[in-house]
C-alpha cells in the first residue's frame, strides 16, 4: 500500500516531461553507482585478473612488501566490529525509540530527537578523538592495550546509535493509533501493547533501520582507525587489537604503489560487495511486508 | 496473580526503557562535557572570524567556517533538485523492478566507506573534470552521499502523503506536476526537512572524503576553485597532525556542534513555516 | 496566479548573477602565481606557515599546501601534478632524478609513560621488546606489567628509520598497537602506563612540557632533545626535504631559497623540528 501509487494517469504533457525529467535524474544517480564500482574495479584489476583474487584469502597474512595479500583477519575483524556494535545498538536504539513513543513525558521528545539527529552529525574524528583519550584509557587499566575490538565496538554503536533510534521512531510512529487503540481496549498491559503489537507492526522500519546501521558501521573509517589498535589479526578476544579493512585502506593508501595499491582498491571492492548484500536484504524485507 | 504479574512486567519494562533513554544521553553528555572541557577557553567571537595562524594553534577558524559553509552550500546546491528529482520518480513515477534497483542502488551508495568516496570524488571530480583540489570537488563529493539519505527521507514523506489528497487533486483538475509543487511537497516537508538536516549533519562529519577533494589550504577562498579546508579536517589536522593542536581542535569542535544545533533549529522553524503557510491558509 | 509567472524569472535572475560572482572570482586571480605542493603530512603545516610568510613578503603569489603522504609527494612531483614535492624521508633508490632541497631534520626518541619507573633502555632491551621477547615491564626492573607496544603503520619514513636503525624487518615486530600519526602514538602512550612507542623528538619535548604524562629516553646514553639533534649528537634522525623535478626556478626557487634561509628559522623551531644548522 505504502509504496504503491501510480494509479494516477494524466494525460498531461507537463506531466509526461516531468517524468521524463524525475526519470532522467534518477538514472544519473544509479549511473553515479556504476561509476564508483567502475573506478574500485578499474583500480584493483592488477591483483584480480588470472584468478589473482583467490590471493586475499590465501597466504601468510597481510605483508604487502612481500607481496601478501590475505585480508582474511582483516575481514573477520570488520564482520566482528560491525556486528558487536549492532548488537549494542539496535536493543538501546529501539528501547530509547520505545521510550519516545510511550513512556516519555511529552516535553522530552522533542529534546531527545534533537539530540539523536545531533549524535548523527558529529564528525567521526570527534568520536575517535574521545574514544582515544578517555575510552581507550579505560579499557587500558582493565586489559592492555586498550585499544580493542571492544573500542571499536563501542564507538561504532555510539555512532550508529542514532541511525538506529531515529529510524525505529519514525516506524513506531507509523503503526496506526487504531491497532495500539484496539490493544488497550482489549486490556493489554503497556508492556503488552509495546512488544505484542507496536513493535512487530514496525520490525520491518526497524530492520531495515537496523540494515542502515550495519551498512553505516561497515563503512565507518576514522573513529576505527583511531581507537582499534590496527593490528592485522583475527580476534581471539574483545581486548584483541584489531584491523578493520577501511582502516587498513587509510593507513596504507598514502603510502601505497602498484599492486598494493590495487589490492587496497580490491578490499573496498570487497566491502561494497558486503553492503550490496545487506542492501539487497533491505530491499527484500521492504518488498516482503506489502506482499 | 494476574494483576501482580501484570505489575512486575510493565515496571520492569519501564525500568529497561528509562535506563536505556538514559544511557543514551549519559553517554552523549558525557562526550559533550568532553569537549566542552577542553575546548570552552577558546570559544570567543574572535576565534570563530580570525584566519588561523601558528598551524592553526593560534587565531582563529574563520576562513575554515566560510569554506565549510560554501561546500556545505554546492553539496546542497546538488542534493536538492537531484534528490528531489529522483524521489518524486520514485514515489510517483515508477514501481516494481525498475523502482527496486534504483532503491537498491541508493542503499548500496548510502553503505560506500567515506574513504571509497574521497577516493572516487578524487579520480572523478578532481583528475577527470579538471577541478583539482577545490571547493566545488569537495561539496559535489560531499551531494554522493548526502543523496541516498536525502532521497530516502522524501520519498518515505511523499509515500505518506495520503491517496486521497492525490485523488483530490486530479478530481480539481490538477496536472500531477501542480499537484507535486502545490499539495504532496509541501504536504512532505517535515520528512523532506528532516532528511536534509540528518544529511548535513553526515556531510559536516565527513573528514576522509574531504581530505582528497576540498584538502588542506586553510586561507580564505577567493573562489568556488579554490582548495579550502573543511571544519572537520582541521579539527582532524589539529588533533593528529599538529602538535599541541589539540585545545583549538576542541575549540573547533565545539563549533561545529554548536553549527549544527543552529542548523537544525533553522531547519525545524523552516518546517514548521512551510507546514502552516501552505496546507492550512489558502 | 501572477505569482507563478514571476517566481521562474526570478529564480533565474538569481542564477545568473550566482554564475556571474562565481565568474568573476575566478577571473580575477588570472594574473597569480601559484605554487603547488603535496606530499607529507608531517611538513605540511611548517609548509603552511613557510607559505603564509612567503606570500606576506611578496605580493601576487599563492602557495597551496595538501597533503597525502611522501611517496604520494615524490609522484606528483614526477608527474609534474605538483611543483614542490615534501617528503619526510630521503630518497629511496628508485626515486631517483630529483632534486632534493632539506629544510629541517626531526629526531626520533622512544617514549614511555611517566609513571613507568623504568628510566634507562639498552639498545638490545628495546630490540627484545619490540621483537616480543621481552612483555613484561618486570623483567627490565619495572613493575609487574603487560608491555604495550605501539609501532608505526608500515610506509611511513619514522618506521623505516627506526627497523634500519636497530636492525629488524617489519615482519619481526610484535605490536600491540599499530598506529598512523605521530599524535595518536603520543596519545596512546599517555593513556597506557605499560605502553612503549617511538615519535618524533620534537613533539614529544613539547608534550612533556605542557604536562602529558610521557617521558622520552635517552638512546645510546645520548639524551633525546632537539638541541641534541641539532648538534648532531643523537644517533636517530630523519630530514624533512623539499623534492623538486630538476633544478629549480622561478617562484619555486624563490620559495625553496626561502624556506632553507634563516628568516624561516623561527617557524621551523615553532613546528618543533631543528632547523638547518648554519
Amino acid at each position: 500500500m505504502i509504496w504503491s501509487r501510480h494509479s494516477i494517469s494524466s494525460p498531461s504533457r507537463a506531466d509526461a516531461t516531468l517524468a521524463r525529467i524525475t526519470g532522467g535524474i534518477a538514472l544519473a544517480v544509479v549511473i553515479l553507482l556504476g561509476l564508483v564500482l567502475m573506478l574500485l574495479v578499474r583500480e584493483s584489476w592488477p591483483v584480480l585478473v588470472d584468478g589473482g583474487w583467490t590471493r586475499f584469502f590465501v597466504g601468510d597474512g597481510w605483508f604487502p612488501s612481500s607481496g601478501q595479500f590475505n585480508l582474511l583477519a582483516m575481514l573477520w575483524a570488520t564482520l566482528a566490529a560491525s556486528l558487536g556494535a549492532l548488537f549494542v545498538a539496535v536493543p538501546l536504539g529501539v528501547l530509547s525509540a520505545v521510550f519516545s513513543r510511550f513512556y516519555s513525558p511529552s516535553w522530552l521528545i522533542m529534546p531527545l530527537r534533537r539530540v539523536m539527529v545531533l549524535l548523527a552529525g558529529i564528525p567521526s574524528v570527534v568520536y575517535g578523538l574521545w574514544g582515544l583519550t578517555v575510552l581507550v584509557p579505560l579499557i587500558a587499566n582493565w586489559e592492555p592495550p586498550g585499544a580493542s575490538l571492544l573500542s571499536a565496538i563501542l564507538i561504532l554503536a555510539l555512532m550508529i546509535l542514532p541511525t538506529v533510534a531515529l529510524t525505529s521512531e519514525a516506524a513506531l510512529a507509523a503503526v496506526a493509533t487504531s491497532h495500539l487503540q484496539g490493544a488497550a481496549a482489549l486490556g493489554l498491559s503497556r508492556t503488552g501493547i509495546v512488544l505484542g503489537v507496536a513493535l512487530p507492526a514496525a520490525r520491518v522500519g526497524i530492520l531495515t533501520g537496523a540494515l542502515l546501521a550495519a551498512m553505516r558501521a561497515l563503512g565507518e573509517t576514522m573513529a576505527v582507525l583511531m581507537v582499534a589498535g590496527n593490528v592485522v589479526q583475527t580476534p581471539s578476544s574483545l581486548f584483541d587489537p584489531v584491523r578493520v579493512l577501511t582502516a587498513n585502506i587509510a593507513l596504507e593508501m598514502p603510502y601505497a604503489a602498484g599492486d598494493h595499491r590495487a589490492a587496497l582498491f580490491a578490499s573496498g571492492l570487497l566491502l561494497m560487495l558486503i553492503v550490496t548484500v545487506l542492501a539487497w536484504l533491505a530491499g527484500r524485507i521492504g518488498t516482503h511486508s506489502n506482499a | 496473580m494476574l494483576k501482580n504479574s501484570f505489575r512486575l512486567n510493565d515496571l520492569l519494562m519501564t525500568i529497561i526503557v528509562w535506563l536505556s533513554a538514559a544511557l543514551v544521553v549519559g553517554a552523549f553528555l558525557w562526550l559533550l562535557s568532553d569537549l566542552t572541557l577542553h575546548g570552552i577557553a577558546k570559544l570567543n567571537w574572535s576565534f570563530l572570524v580570525s584566519a588561523p595562524e601558528n598551524a592553526g594553534r593560534d587565531g582563529g577558524i574563520g576562513p575554515i567556517l566560510v569554506s565549510t559553509l560554501l561546500i556545505l552550500g554546492v553539496a546542497l546546491l546538488a542534493t536538492i533538485p537531484l534528490g528531489l528529482g529522483t524521489a518524486v520518480y520514485l514515489s510517483e513515477f515508477t514501481s516494481g523492478a525498475s523502482a527496486r534497483s534504483i532503491r537498491m542502488s541508493l542503499n548500496v551508495l548510502a553503505g560506500v566507506p567515506s574513504i571509497v568516496f574521497g577516493l572516487f570524488g578524487n579520480a572523478l571530480f578532481c583528475i577527470w573534470l579538471g577541478l583539482g583540489f577545490s571547493i566545488l570537488s569537495g561539496g559535489l563529493t560531499l551531494a554522493c552521499m548526502m543523496l541516498p539519505i536525502f532521497i530516502r527521507s522524501t520519498e518515505a514523506g511523499l509515500s505518506a502523503v495520503a491517496t486521497e489528497w492525490r485523488h483530490g487533486a486530479a478530481a480539481l483538475g490538477l496536472t500531477q506536476a501542480a499537484a507535486l509543487w502545490h499539495v504532496l511537497l509541501p504536504a512532505a516537508a517535515p520528512a523532506i526537512i528532516a532528511g536534509l538536516m540528518l544529511s548535513i549533519g553526515r556531510a559536516l562529519a565527513e573528514t576522509a572524503a574531504l581530505i582528497f577533494t576540498s584538502g588542506y589550504v586553510d586561507r580564505m577562498p577567493d573562489s568556488l576553485s579554490d582548495s579550502g579546508r573543511a571544519l572537520s579536517v582541521h579539527i582532524y589536522d589539529l588533533s593528529m597532525n599538529v602538535t599541541g593542536g589539540d585545545q583549538s581542535a576542541y575549540g573547533s569542535a565545539l563549533v561545529l556542534i554548536i553549527l549544527l544545533v543552529v542548523i537544525n533549529n533553522v531547519a525545524a522553524s523552516l518546517a514548521n513555516r512551510f507546514l502552516s503557510q501552505r496546507i492550512t491558509s489558502s | 496566479m501572477g505569482n507563478e509567472v514571476r517566481d521562474p524569472e526570478k529564480i533565474w535572475g538569481w542564477i545568473l548573477t550566482l554564475c556571474m560572482v562565481i565568474g568573476l572570482n575566478s577571473a580575477a586571480l588570472a594574473d597569480v602565481q601559484k605554487l603547488v605542493l603535496t606530499g607529507s603530512s608531517t611538513i605540511a603545516p611548517l609548509a603552511l606557515e613557510i607559505g603564509k610568510r612567503f606570500e606576506k613578503l611578496n605580493s601576487g603569489v599563492r602557495i597551496d599546501v595538501q597533503s597525502g603522504g611522501s611517496t604520494r609527494g615524490v609522484n606528483d612531483v614526477r608527474a609534474g601534478l605538483a611543483d614542490i614535492g615534501m617528503a619526510s624521508r630521503a630518497l629511496k633508490p628508485e626515486e631517483r632524478g630529483l632534486m632534493v632541497h632539506r629544510i629541517a631534520t626531526d629526531g626520533i626518541g622512544i617514549i614511555l609513560h611517566q609513571k613507568n619507573p623504568v628510566k634507562l633502555l639498552k639498545d638490545e632491551q628495546i630490540k627484545a621488546i619490540f621483537t616480543g621477547k621481552i612483555t613484561n615491564w618486570q623483567q627490565l626492573g619495572g613493575e609487574d606489567r603487560k608491555i604495550t607496544v605501539v609501532n608505526k603503520a608500515e610506509g611511513r619514513s619514522t618506521l623505516e628509520l627506526f627497523l634500519h636503525h636497530f636492525q629488524l624487518k617489519n615482519p619481526q615486530i610484535r605490536a600491540h598497537v599499530v598506529i598512523g600519526d605521530n599524535q595518536q602514538g603520543i596519545k596512546t602512550v599517555a593513556g597506557n602506563v605499560g605502553a612503549i612507542g617511538y615519535v618524533s623528538i620534537g613533539t614529544a619535548e613539547y608534550e612533556e612540557a605542557y604536562g602529558t604524562p610521557i617521558r622520552l629516553l635517552p638512546m645510546a646514553d645520548v639524551p633525546a632533545t632537539v638541541a641534541n639533534v641539532g648538534a648532531g649528537r643523537f644517533p636517530l634522525s630523519r630530514p624533512l626535504n623539499l623534492l623538486s623535478k630538476g633544478a629549480p626556478t622561478g617562484l619555486a626557487k624563490r620559495f625553496i631559497t626561502f624556506a632553507q634561509s634563516a628568516a624561516a628559522n623561527d617557524l621551523v623551531t615553532a613546528q618543533y623540528f631543528v632547523p638547518l644548522a648554519r
